[in-house]
C-alpha cells in the first residue's frame, strides 16, 4: 500500500485500537480486580484505590492448597507433553518421509481422534483409571491427556518433519546412517523451533483440562489448577470470593501470557503448520 | 515389505498401541456400558438391558414420557443447545476473525503490537475466561452492567449469566472473544499466502476494494477458512468446561457434554451416561461429515 486516503487511515487505526481493547481489557480488568478486597470489589470504579496483594497472599495460605495445585498442573502437562514428544518424533519421522500404504487413512483417523469428543470415552476410561489404581492420582491424568496430545504432536510435527530437504536425508542414507541416527543426528537439530512450538501448545492443552481432571480426581490436594479455582469457594455458600478467584487466575495466566507472548511466531506457526498445509 | 516400509511401522507401533489402549478401549467400553445399567460406584456390576438406555420409558429416544416431545426433554435440549451454541459462535468467530485478519494483514505502524495482543484471549485459559466474563457480567456488580447503564442503554441491571434469555448469549460472546485470535491467526496465514500481483492488477484496473474481496481473497481462501471452520466446529460441539463454569450448566445453556456429566458422575448412571455419550460421538461425527461433503474440503491428503 503506498498511500490511503486519510479517511482510510483513521478508520484502520480505529479498528486496531478496537481490537487491542476489547483483547486486552477484560484482562487488565480481572488483575484490577484481583488487587481490591473487601467492600472495593463492589465499588463501581475500575481503578482501585488501595491496591493490594492481599489476594494473592491468601492463596498460598487459605484451605485451599493452591500452591498444590499449581505444581500439580506442572507436573501432568510437563510429563504428558514429554512422554508424546519422545513417541511422537519417530513416528511423524514414519508418517512424514517415509511412503507406506495407509497413510492418508492413518493421518485422518490421527486428526479425528485429536477432534473427538472427550466425553465419547469417559466411563471405559474412568473403569481404565481404577484398574489402573490410579484414580485420585494427579499423574494418573496422564492416561487421559495422552488421547489428545499424542495425535496433535504426531500430526503438528509430521507436517514439519515432510518440510525438510530430502536431500539431507538422502546424503545421510549413502553415508549408511540408521533411521533412528537420521532422526537424532541428522533431523533433530532442525526441528528445535518445530519441537518447541509443538510442544508449548500440547502443554497448554494439557495445562487448561478440564473434564478429565474434574472427574477422576476428588481428592483436593490432587487436584489440577483448572479444577482448583473452579472450586475456590468463600466461607459461606453465599458469598463468592471474586478477589480470590481473580488473583488465582491471573497466577495461572501469566505463566501462558509469557510463553504465548516470547514463543509467538513459533505458535502462531504450529497453528497454522496444521491447517494451511494440511 | 521392504526395509523402509518395515522401519515406519515399527516406529509408529509405540504411538498405535499406546493410543489403543487410552483412546479405542475407553471407547469400546465406553459403547459396551451404554446397553447396560451401571452404577458409578459398582462398575463390576453391570447388568446388560439391550437398547434400555436408547428407546423406551427410560431411553434417551422415542420416551413415552416425553409428553411435550423430544426437544422438551433434557437430551433434546441439550442437543438443541448445544447446535445453537456452536452455529452461532463459529459464524460469529469465522466473521471477526476475518475481520481481524484482514485488519492484521495491512500495513500500518504498530501491526506487531495489535497482532500481540490478539493473541491474549486465546492464551487465556477456557476456566479462567470463564470466571473473569462471570465477574464482568455480574447481575448487581458487573463491569458490564456498569457501563450499559452509565451509557444509558439499559435500564435496569440485567443477570446475563443467570436469566434464561440471555445466558446462551453470554456463553457465546465468551466463546467468540476467546476463540477469534485463532480463526484471525489461520485466516492471516492464508491471506499471507496470496500473490500480490493479483491485488495489484485490480488495483490498477480500478476495481472496488470489497468486489476483489468477494472475487479474489474469498475465493481463494476458501480451503483453510473452511478447515479452520471444520476444527471450530467440531471443539464447540464438545463444549462442556465453559458453560460449566459459566451458567453452573443450567438447563437453558446445557450442552451434550454437560449432560452426560450430570448423568454419568453426578447421578451415577453410567449406563444411561454412556448412551449419552455414544449418541453424542455418533452426532457430532455425523455432522463432521455433512460439513465435510457439503463443503468439499480435503482434511489430508490421501
Amino acid at each position: 500500500m503506498n498511500q490511503r486516503p486519510l479517511l482510510g487511515s483513521v478508520a484502520l487505526y480505529a479498528a486496531a485500537a478496537l481490537v487491542v481493547c476489547i483483547s486486552v481489557g477484560p484482562f487488565l480488568y480481572m488483575v484490577l480486580t484481583s488487587l481490591k478486597t473487601g467492600a472495593a470489589l463492589f465499588d463501581p470504579a475500575i481503578w482501585p484505590k488501595q491496591a493490594t496483594t492481599a489476594n494473592y497472599t491468601a492463596l498460598f495460605e487459605g484451605a485451599q492448597p493452591f500452591g498444590r495445585h499449581l505444581l500439580n498442573s506442572v507436573i501432568v502437562a510437563t510429563v504428558t507433553v514429554g512422554g508424546a514428544m519422545v513417541l511422537a518424533v519417530t513416528a511423524s519421522y514414519a508418517l512424514g518421509r517415509i511412503r507406506f500404504k495407509g497413510k492418508g487413512l492413518l493421518m485422518l483417523t490421527l486428526l479425528g481422534v485429536s477432534m473427538f469428543p472427550q466425553v465419547a470415552v469417559l466411563s471405559g476410561m474412568f473403569e481404565l483409571i481404577q484398574a489402573l489404581g490410579l484414580f485420585n492420582r494427579t499423574l494418573g491424568l496422564v492416561v487421559p491427556y495422552t488421547i489428545f496430545t499424542l495425535p496433535f504432536t504426531v500430526w503438528i510435527l509430521t507436517t514439519f518433519m515432510r518440510d525438510l530437504p530430502g536431500e539431507l536425508e538422502e546424503a545421510a542414507i549413502m553415508d549408511g546412517c540408521s533411521p533412528l541416527r537420521i532422526i537424532f543426528q541428522v533431523f533433530l537439530p532442525l526441528l528445535w523451533p518445530a519441537l518447541v512450538s509443538t510442544g508449548l501448545l500440547a502443554f497448554i492443552g494439557a495445562w487448561n483440562e478440564f473434564l478429565f481432571a474434574l472427574t477422576f480426581i476428588v481428592e483436593d490436594d490432587q487436584r489440577t489448577v483448572p479444577v482448583g479455582i473452579s472450586m475456590i469457594a468463600g466461607a459461606t455458600a453465599y458469598e463468592i470470593p471474586w478477589g480470590s478467584i481473580m488473583a488465582a487466575s491471573v497466577i495461572v495466566t501469566l505463566p501462558l501470557l509469557g510463553l504465548v507472548l516470547v514463543f509467538q511466531k513459533k505458535i502462531v506457526s504450529g497453528l497454522t503448520a496444521g491447517a494451511v498445509k494440511g | 515389505m521392504n526395509n523402509r516400509v518395515r522401519t515406519a511401522w515399527l516406529f509408529l507401533a509405540p504411538m498405535l498401541v499406546l493410543m489403543g489402549v487410552v483412546a479405542v478401549w475407553p471407547l469400546l467400553r465406553s459403547v459396551w456400558f451404554a446397553f447396560t445399567e451401571t452404577n458409578i460406584n459398582n462398575l463390576e456390576a453391570s447388568r446388560f438391558i439391550g437398547l434400555e438406555n436408547f428407546v423406551g420409558p427410560y431411553g434417551l429416544f422415542f420416551n413415552p414420557n416425553y409428553t411435550d416431545g423430544f426437544w422438551a426433554s433434557d437430551w433434546g435440549t441439550a442437543i438443541r443447545n448445544t447446535f445453537q451454541f456452536a452455529f452461532v459462535s463459529v459464524i460469529l468467530e469465522t466473521l471477526a476473525g476475518l475481520g481481524v485478519a484482514m485488519l492484521l494483514n495491512q500495513e500500518f505502524k504498530g501491526r506487531t503490537l495489535v497482532r500481540t495482543a490478539v493473541l491474549v484471549p486465546w492464551a487465556i485459559p477456557t476456566i479462567v475466561s470463564a470466571k473473569m466474563w462471570g465477574w464482568m457480567l455480574h447481575d448487581q456488580f458487573g463491569v458490564v452492567n456498569q457501563l450499559l447503564l452509565d451509557w444509558g442503554l439499559i435500564a435496569d441491571k440485567i443477570a446475563w449469566t443467570a436469566d434464561a434469555g440471555t445466558a446462551m448469549w453470554s456463553v457465546v460472546l465468551v466463546d467468540v472473544w476467546k476463540t477469534t485470535p485463532f480463526m484471525a491467526l489461520l485466516i492471516l496465514a492464508a491471506l499471507q499466502t496470496l500473490p500480490r500481483d493479483c491485488y495489484e492488477a485490480a488495483r490498477v484496473d480500478g476495481v472496488h476494494p470489497l468486489r476483489v474481496f468477494w472475487k479474489v481473497t474469498l475465493p481463494l481462501i476458501r480451503q483453510p477458512l473452511l478447515v479452520a471452520m471444520v476444527f471450530r466446529l467440531l471443539d464447540a460441539l464438545r463444549v462442556f468446561d465453559l458453560i460449566y463454569v459459566l451458567t453452573s450448566n443450567d438447563s437453558s445453556t446445557i450442552s451434550m457434554s454437560g449432560l452426560v456429566m450430570r448423568e454419568m458422575v453426578e447421578a451415577g448412571n453410567v449406563g444411561f451416561g454412556s448412551a449419552a455419550s455414544t449418541s453424542l460421538f455418533l452426532i457430532i461425527m455425523l455432522s463432521a461429515v455433512v460439513f465435510l461433503r457439503a463443503t468439499r474440503v480435503k482434511l489430508a491428503e490421501a
